[in-house]
């Protein structure tokens, strides 16, 4: 294993502060992992900007790799392009529903006016718990910014669904 | 630490997990802040500052808000929309001071303060760039699902053009933006359209709202000279007659009227003119960091 190959490991098992289901890798945010010199540049980016988990994120990123033998640690922001929900990875959205969460579907396309929605959003969102699809929401937002409150008219559950974005 | 709970360990670890205290409080931290070419940095600081105290004094008045709304669901929304516009105020006002370390006050030598909190923190009213809407205290519900209705749809619609923004940063935090002003434009319509096809008791105050906020609306149109000769801003008199087309849709799915034209003279909020409610505000939120400018948090 190269250096940069071990690093990119360390990094790569890092998980996300607010759904630990996940790994930054899994959620998309670790956008990449290079060495330079006898450094180790990590690139993360913002889920949503006010994201309160960023610096948690970039100080588990310099714990790990520190704690792994690597000195010394950059954690980069890179802003562009945008993070979207369709960067969570098939294991993140396997993690997702074993965890109990509703993964999000394809996000609304980047770019171009933004239509105005009156109605409800409309999402095939299915129970996590029973797999069932009949599902209501019960709050656009949730116990963090990313996340949707269903509850599923089945089994009766509520559960998140993480959010199209 | 347990990877499986974040709440393992945080009696009796170390103090590695917490993120406050640490070095990485830079929202920008590894971006490139090079002013492009042909672009003049003391304005693009100042248009920065504009939109950034927008956000950052709804932010607060949303945060107002919180454990005060009529559901839980909405609380958590109303404080959801707060944190975002708050994120975007950081990088706003972080790009700001990297594009003009003279605007950020100057604090005591050995200050740990960045220089984005610098700029929330210790600069007095007058020195604020918001538009006067941002500021205006709260009122009931209506009040709040009005203004986050004028100002989302005003925001959305600079914020979509603002993507192609000839400065990187301003167009990366554009980008990010619309994404987040979306679902707050689509949450204040609904409600809008709700209140207003409610209750005789919901529409009065709905309307009442309007008829209270209305004078602001017109200012978030009318361009400072700077929004409109910088190449990387957005003449937000240019933007005017889309986001007309998106009011006119809520208004018309609620059956209200739209309120005439009530324009703005003189002096504005973005040349630094406000309401007394700015200073009170102000006043209460800088409190603390203002009696401890070494401090660190």
């Amino acid at each position: 294993m190269t250096v940069l190959e071990r690093a990119a490991a360390v990094a790569a098992e890092v998980r996300d502060p607010e759904m630990p289901m996940l790994t930054l890798a899994d959620l998309g945010v670790l956008r990449d992992v290079r060495v330079e010199g006898d450094v180790v540049v990590a690139s993360i980016t913002p889920t949503y900007s006010g994201c309160p988990a960023m610096a948690t994120m970039r100080d588990d990123l310099v714990h790990r790799l520190t704690d792994a033998g690597f000195p010394r640690v950059e954690v980069r922001v890179v802003l562009d392009p945008a993070w979207s929900s369709d960067w969570i990875t098939e294991h993140g959205r396997a993690a997702l529903r074993d965890a109990g969460l509703s993964p999000p579907g394809p996000a609304p396309s980047a770019g171009g006016p933004v239509p105005l929605l009156l109605g409800p959003t409309r999402r095939a969102v299915t129970c996590p718990r029973c797999g069932s699809a009949h599902t209501e929401r019960v709050s656009e937002f949730g116990a963090t910014a990313c996340k949707a409150l269903y509850r599923c008219t089945d089994c009766l559950e509520p559960f998140d669904h993480v959010k199209e974005i | 630490m347990n990877d499986e709970s974040v709440y393992d360990g945080l009696l009796g670890g170390d103090s590695s997990q917490w993120a406050f205290g640490t070095d990485f409080e830079d929202p920008l931290a590894g971006v490139d802040t090079t002013v492009p070419a042909g672009i003049d940095a003391a304005d693009l600081a100042v248009y920065c500052l504009m939109l950034g105290d927008d956000t950052l004094v709804l932010s607060q008045r949303l945060a107002e808000w919180c454990s005060r709304a009529p559901e839980l669901e909405e609380d958590i929304a109303l404080a959801n929309f707060a944190l975002d516009l708050l994120g975007q105020a950081r990088l706003l006002l972080a790009r700001a001071a990297a594009a003009d370390p003279s605007i950020v006050p100057s604090l005591p030598e050995g200050s740990p303060v960045p220089a984005e909190d610098a700029l929330a923190f210790f600069r007095e009213a007058g020195q604020f760039r918001n538009v006067r809407m941002a500021e205006v205290p709260n009122g009931d519900f209506a009040h709040v699902v009005v203004r986050l209705l004028l100002f989302s749809i005003a925001r959305l619609a600079v914020l979509q053009r603002l993507r192609d923004s000839a400065d990187a940063v301003l167009a990366a935090v554009a980008a990010k933006g619309v994404k987040e002003l979306a679902y707050h434009r689509d949450w204040a319509g609904r409600w809008f359209v709700t209140l207003a096809q409610g209750t005789d008791e919901s529409r009065r105050r709905l309307l009442g709202a309007l008829e209270q906020l209305w004078p602001l609306h017109d200012e978030m149109f009318t361009a400072h000279p700077i929004e409109r000769s910088l190449a990387a801003a957005v003449d937000p008199g240019e933007v005017r007659a889309e986001a007309d087309i998106i009011l006119d849709q809520v208004l018309a799915v609620a059956d209200v009227e739209r309120p005439a034209l009530i324009s703005t003279r003189g002096r504005t909020g973005r040349d630094g003119l406000h309401t007394e409610s700015l200073s009170l505000m102000l006043a209460e939120m800088q409190v603390v960091a203002r009696a401890h400018p070494m401090g660190l948090w």
